[in-house]
């Protein structure tokens, strides 16, 4: 749709972009986890393709609604939010919300319209176009990362409220109903559901150090001393209130509880491990609390997590170095100092002062700086790294530069491949028991092409289904299961391996799209900044460690050689007929971009 | 036998809710379901369980005796019953519903589904002495 409808002349900001709202053919359904919601745009972050996804209950809801996508083009006159309740559709003002927080309207909102009602809010940050505004909802899931928030505030849009009272068909519903609680004792007798869950994704933390991946100190490291005061563990002993799960989730990652720091307490649900990774590592937060004060910020304000802790990280280094000074920033900022991150993050929601200028994100702003901190300006395409450090981690490295939404480790994560053998899920890896020992030089070798593909398709189709894999990817449940689900729902047979089809298709034609809306688009698009392939690791399990600008470059030739794409990392003619995108090529052609 | 909530346990999933559609009216549509997941945040930051727990209080009130104990359990005989949704208003748990495509109001009929699907033990069914004890 985005490929048909939106030409390059058309900015992620103009009316005539699309925010497309949508579920997948699993969303709502009886099987785990099927809570799915995702966000595609033309991106802020990236000027290419975009999207991004929660859980939580609102996709389940829309389809309840009757809707399996919602696509928003346009921008209303005055602040304004969607209001869905089945087939009643209306745009309602919004004046009495616009300029509150997420947490704040999402209240207020179910205040007036009651509690059934499924809602997505923006914050400031979204209003105010900041381009890693996220959306938000059920008090703590986001859609967070590529600036979709940004695009809903540039359409004057606080809000989507949905209530569905509807029942959604099943191609075989007594079949699905049988198969679906099967799914969920399968699951339930994996080992990692009861040795992932309680911690969830900020179980990470002691392995993400333990074998020196952790960002921290804007990435000029990848251990941080103090981890174990930042972990899962602290989590449940001094934040905990509930678990907190998505639509039929019998996993839950969500951890709600109540911080209290010297900047305020408040309730929040999480940190997860990406928000523990960069703020508690990246911006070096010394406690759980302070991490979780700052997640509550960002929540509020409508911020994504990982790209503030990039900026934030990389402003506190600009200042460091003298290339931002005092008087610029407005006062003086460091590692390690809640305030710093408090003013920071306020400062960007509202694009006052220096925050205008770090509400461009890390790329744009490091190139209005210059002065040499492009060096340390962690992105790749403009979308800020994730949480995984990856100086001796070829595989992981290969899949941050090629993922399509730019540096963001929802398409693939290969860690696996990089710092241990065989395994078959997440918990496997938590579980093994890694100590701080000096980690071996990994290898720099072609399979990292073929562990990236295949992640990237495996996840993508995840996303593509409209269901979470973190049953699959953390415990090890099967995805034969899903394709068995997916033909009792439908009633359209498929192998897994015959929907894996379908994410090489969407993998041909988010790169098409991006090369056709990113000027100049060539292999120096996918590179990382200069400190990934240039700085040795400072200290912790990886030091000295480094990929060479040399093993860069292989990786994205294999890649691309493995892809089909040509040296630049543009789609061949062939490649993208085998896929079937016939109407790419006429339209490449006649753009002259092969 | 009975259902008893276990709150502390409850993430607000809600595939109790689902379960409960399947079973007694084979849609997936979760708002006919005949329990209640309430989702209290952003304060206190909790879930509460609201199921049926056979009290009778909505026979105690049915002006036409239209709700009758079978087994332990209160059913509405949809021939007797007017429609007047008395048994709604006096629910102390809320969980009497009107439903949308029907002029009878439904309960539940403690077919345990929603127990047998919570992943979290968060419904369970017990004997009545049992939930006594407790």
């Amino acid at each position: 749709m985005l490929y048909d409808e939106i030409p390059p002349e058309i900015g992620p900001f103009d009316a005539e972009n699309m925010l497309i709202v949508a579920t997948g053919p699993l969303t709502g359904h009886f099987l785990p986890a099927s809570g799915k919601t995702h966000f595609g745009t033309k991106s802020p972050a990236t000027g290419g393709y975009a999207d991004s996804n929660m859980g939580g209950h609102f996709g389940p809801h829309l389809k309840y609604a009757g809707y399996d996508v919602l696509v928003i083009t346009g921008k209303a006159e005055s602040p304004s939010y969607l209001f869905i309740s089945d087939d009643m559709v209306e745009v309602r003002l919004a004046a009495e919300y616009w300029g509150q927080g997420s947490i704040t309207a999402e209240k207020d909102l179910k205040r007036q319209l009651g509690d059934e009602y499924q809602i997505i809010t923006i914050g400031p940050a979204g209003e105010n176009r900041v381009r890693y505004a996220c959306i938000s909802h059920d008090f703590g899931r986001q859609a967070g990362r590529t600036g979709v928030g940004a695009v809903m505030g540039s359409k004057n849009l606080k809000a989507i409220a949905v209530k569905g009272t509807g029942s959604i068909p099943v191609a075989d519903l007594k079949e699905a109903f049988a198969k679906g609680k099967e799914a969920y004792q399968k699951v339930k007798a994996k080992p990692g559901f009861e040795g992932w869950t309680p911690e969830g994704t900020a179980g990470l933390t002691n392995w993400a150090n333990e074998v020196g991946v952790f960002p921290t100190r804007n990435f000029q490291t990848s251990y941080a001393g103090h981890y174990k005061n930042i972990n899962g563990k602290a989590i449940l002993d001094r934040l905990k209130i509930t678990d907190k799960g998505c639509f039929g989730c019998p996993t839950p990652c969500g951890k709600y509880g109540h911080t209290r720091t010297s900047s305020g307490a408040a309730y929040v649900e999480g940190p997860e491990y990406e928000t523990i990774a960069l703020f508690g590592g990246n911006c070096l937060l010394k406690t759980i609390e302070e991490v979780a004060f700052a997640n509550y910020l960002c929540d509020e304000l409508g911020i994504d997590t990982i790209s503030a802790g990039v900026v934030i990280a990389w402003t506190i280094e600009c200042f460091q170095k003298g290339i931002l000074n005092s008087q610029e920033i407005g006062r003086e900022i460091d590692f390690s100092d809640l305030d710093t991150v408090v003013y920071l993050l306020n400062k960007i929601a509202n694009r006052e002062g220096i925050g205008d200028l770090l509400a461009e994100g890390v790329k744009i702003a490091a190139e209005k700086t210059g002065n040499g901190s492009e060096q340390f300006a962690i992105h790749v395409k403009g979308l800020e790294w994730s949480g995984y450090e990856c100086r001796n981690a070829p595989s992981m490295m290969l899949a941050y530069l090629t993922a399509d939404v730019g540096a963001h480790h929802n398409r693939a994560w290969v860690l696996g491949h990089d710092v241990a053998g065989a395994w078959t899920s997440v918990h496997d890896l938590i579980a093994s028991g890694a100590e701080h020992e000096a980690q071996p030089k990994a290898v720099v070798s072609d399979r990292s092409a073929q562990y990236v593909i295949a992640s990237q398709h495996t996840r993508s189709l995840f996303d593509a289904l409209g269901n979470c894999r973190l049953q699959m990817m953390e415990l090890g449940f099967e995805e034969e299961h899903y394709a068995e689900l997916y033909s009792l729902i439908t009633g359209r047979t498929k192998t897994w391996e015959e929907l894996l089809k379908i994410s090489e298709r969407i993998w041909q034609l988010t790169r098409a799209f991006s090369v056709r809306e990113i000027d100049n688009f060539d292999r120096n698009i996918d590179f990382p900044p200069g400190r990934l392939y240039e700085e040795p690791i400072a200290d912790g399990p990886n030091q000295g460690h480094v990929l060479s600008k040399g093993d860069i470059h292989n990786l994205l030739t294999w890649y691309y050689n493995k892809r089909g794409w040509n040296e630049n990392g543009i789609p061949t003619k062939e490649t993208l007929k085998a896929a079937g995108l016939q109407e790419v090529v006429e339209d490449f052609e006649a753009r002259g971009l092969f | 036998m009975e259902l008893r909530p276990i709150h502390e346990n409850c993430s607000g999933c809600s595939i109790c809710r689902l379960a409960c559609a399947i079973e007694n009216f084979q849609e997936v549509n979760p708002s006919k379901s005949l329990l209640r997941i309430e989702a209290r945040f952003p304060a206190p930051g909790d879930y509460c369980i609201h199921v049926c727990d056979q009290c009778g209080e909505c026979a105690d009130n049915c002006p036409e005796d239209a709700i009758q104990l079978q087994d332990g359990v209160f059913i509405v005989d949809q021939d007797a019953c007017t429609g007047c949704m008395i048994c709604v208003d006096v629910c102390p748990r809320d969980v009497m519903f009107e439903q949308k495509h029907s002029d009878i109001p439904a309960k539940c009929v403690l077919c345990g589904e929603c127990a047998r699907t919570c992943p979290r033990n968060a419904i369970v069914l017990v004997e009545e002495q049992e939930s006594e004890v407790a």
